[in-house]
């Protein structure tokens, strides 16, 4: 497929051929965050360095109505109670525009939980089938970085529809799915075939940025291993301090917590993001807890991504490398610096086993 | 010898009296500091003390059981959480062995990140940092930036009247003498606004809010954590949505328990990772109490706070004069 132009000044004009028919979300600064927004004319959005908060919502939100519910007493017979039940889907058309490939590649590891040949989650499928992802390939990656390191690259465009390369005086914009097709269709894009090899030059410069990568694969092994050295985790969790920055801004927990919210005979059954670093997380009826302590939390979140889940899903790792749950988090807990000790440190042998 | 090589010092002299001494490390990058865990001398080497030791640590003494003994190294402004923490009966004395500090102030990382996004440059790319002549020296994307310390300094520094730790086992470096006065300007300058545009500013920041709950869990003093109900379901007065409501309704509550007992060291805004100056919120009440009580949470070990004391006629309210 060719590769197109777009140029700067032409970004907006681009834009509101977008947002004409869909919801295009933007990520635009509120104080010194950055969020994604719906764009409207006059939006600026913020391009150079990658959100606080990913796109994580367009798909997912962290607040939805699975269904609503209303109770009908019988005036005949007011022991029996009938139940109505509506199932609310909010799926609007949307493109995520101007996140980075870490950010729509954390969705590929909701599809293999979400969408697979035993369960479908019929409100996470609908609006995965309706969003698309138009990606900002990264020039100059941040110190928190570590996409290389997991099997991808500042320009992966594995799980985006339209990769955008900045080059002098614009964007090369890439077509990267069948679905993409449609969003390039704008007569505002030119031809970009000149400018590939500058696009390539950007990409190598910024994987070159990133530093060597190291190979977080034998901590599937070895977190296993060190499950029961609760002197491990509770030395890399002391810092910790059990909020859920880290989850509620990664691009790939997919955790969630249900609740029927019920006010008088009507009510909502909604879905929101839950976190495993909370201590309710677990918490059981009883009252017991089996993961009591933040050691057991953080072990659970750092083996969820690098041992049972590509366990269980066949090898990949649930985590994008977009660095976020470092560079947010208020006490800089490095998860890289976690997966690296847990292989190279001697698991201690638990007594009297 | 140099504070933070005294400071060692005196931290190896203590800790076979010590389970664990919490001081500062270096972090992730070089403009980050990272809560250190002290319990060998070899750890003693990895402490560092500089303005970029932004954190709070006493917020970690109330997550330790009381068999335990704490060192736990502090600026002035944390000190106060520590005599607070006290006041309260939340840590026991004899448990704590503070390690004060005098403290001319630290970085407002938020602030070093709009200087530089000025000049189009990215905090998260910042390659090396250094102090020299009271400016913060950075490198980034192949420039060297000089931020002068006085625009960069967090807020809370240039209205500080507590330069030295207020309660300390130890003490290392010279004593600061100035104090700076706090007039509140910040929260006058904000109330001098409309209602609706004071309300208007608020639900903006606050729709930002992700409900993470790093500003309740950085918090010394907000000590509920696992049993918040601002999160419980028994009760349930939170609802788990993610609309404006429920985010402005948490902040409420953490700001109302926390009236007279924060010592407003601005923990809450700087954990926060969306950025809401929720600083501002405890100033508002901080101010409400010094008016009404003549009361700074955390700088007497022996003051009752008022709210958790009971006057039949307090000072300063006139309760039947009208």
């Amino acid at each position: 497929m060719d590769a197109l132009f777009l140029a700067d000044d032409k970004l907006s004009a681009w834009l509101g051929e977008l947002a004409a028919a869909r919801r295009v979300l933007v990520p635009v600064r509120e104080r010194e965050a950055v969020v994604f927004r719906p764009y409207a004319a006059g939006v600026t959005p913020v391009l150079d360095r990658q959100a606080n908060v990913p796109p994580k919502a367009s798909v997912f939100p962290a607040s939805e109505a699975l269904m609503s519910f209303r109770y009908t007493k019988n005036p005949e017979n007011l022991g029996q109670v009938a139940v109505e039940v509506h199932e609310t889907i909010d799926a609007p058309p949307t493109v995520v525009f101007g996140g980075r490939p870490c950010d729509a590649r954390g969705f590929l590891v909701f599809d293999r939980v979400y969408d697979t040949p035993k369960i479908q989650d019929t409100a996470y499928k609908k609006r995965r089938e309706n969003t698309l992802f138009v990606t900002l390939a990264c020039d100059d990656p941040q110190n928190t970085c570590f996409c290389n390191s997991i099997g991808s690259s500042p320009y992966d465009a594995t799980g985006s529809d339209v990769l955008l390369t900045p080059v002098s005086g614009g964007y090369l914009v890439e077509c990267a799915s069948e679905r993409g097709k449609e969003l390039v269709e704008s007569k505002l894009l030119s031809d970009g075939n000149a400018l590939r090899e500058e696009a390539k030059t950007v990409h190598a410069s910024a994987l070159s940025a990133l530093g060597p990568a190291w190979n977080p694969s034998p901590a599937k092994a070895k977190l296993i291993e060190k499950f029961e050295d609760m002197g491990f985790w509770e030395d890399v969790s002391a810092k910790c301090i059990s909020c859920g920055a880290c989850t509620y801004l990664c691009p790939t927990c997919y955790c969630f917590n249900v609740t029927d919210e019920r006010t008088g005979m009507k009510g909502e059954r909604i879905r929101t993001w839950d976190t495993c670093m909370s201590y309710l997380f677990t918490l059981e009826a009883s009252g017991h807890n089996p993961r009591p302590t933040k050691a057991h939390r953080l072990k659970n979140r750092v083996g969820h991504k690098f041992s049972y889940y590509p366990e269980i899903h066949g090898g990949p790792i649930a985590c994008c490398g977009c660095g976020r749950c470092i560079s947010l988090c208020p006490v800089s807990v490095d998860i890289r610096e976690i997966v690296r000790l847990s292989i190279e440190r001697p698991t201690a042998k638990p007594e009297n086993k | 010898m140099s504070l933070q090589d005294e400071l060692k010092a005196q931290i190896v002299k203590r800790l076979p009296e010590l389970d664990v001494v919490i001081g500062w490390g270096q972090g992730y990058d070089s403009l980050h500091r990272t809560p250190l865990f002290i319990t060998s001398e070899a750890d003693v080497d990895k402490l560092v003390f500089d303005p970029l030791c932004v954190h709070n640590l006493s917020t970690y003494l109330t997550r330790y059981g009381s068999a335990k003994r704490i060192g736990v190294v502090v600026k002035g402004c944390d000190s106060r959480s520590v005599v607070e923490l006290l006041q309260e009966k939340l840590i026991h004395r004899d448990k704590v062995m503070v390690f004060g500090l005098p403290c001319e102030g630290v970085a407002d990382l938020g602030k070093v990140k709009r200087a530089l996004a000025a000049k189009d440059l990215d905090m998260g790319r910042v390659r090396a940092a250094s102090f020299a002549d009271g400016d913060l020296v950075v490198t980034v994307s192949g420039q060297e930036i000089r931020l002068p310390m006085a625009e960069v300094q967090a807020d809370k520094c240039g209205r500080c009247r507590y330069h030295n730790a207020v309660i300390h086992d130890e003490f290392a470096g010279q004593p600061i003498t100035e104090a700076a006065p706090d007039t509140y300007a910040d929260v006058a300058a904000f109330e001098e606004q409309t209602l609706e545009e004071r309300m208007e500013f608020w639900r903006e920041q606050m729709e930002r809010c992700v409900r993470c709950y790093a500003c309740r869990n950085a918090c010394p003093l907000c000590v509920c954590r696992d049993y918040c109900i601002g999160q419980s379901r028994e009760p349930n007065w939170v609802s788990q949505r993610d609309g404006l409501e429920e985010k402005f309704f948490f902040q409420m509550i953490h700001a109302t328990h926390l009236a007279g007992r924060c010592t407003e060291c601005g923990e809450c805004e700087r954990a926060c990772p969306v950025d809401i100056p929720l600083l501002l919120l405890k100033r508002k009440l901080g101010k409400e109490i010094l008016e009404l009580f003549d009361y700074r949470a955390g700088t007497d070990p022996d003051a009752k706070p008022p709210l958790l004391n009971f006057k039949v006629q307090e000072d300063t309210i006139n309760e039947r004069g009208w």
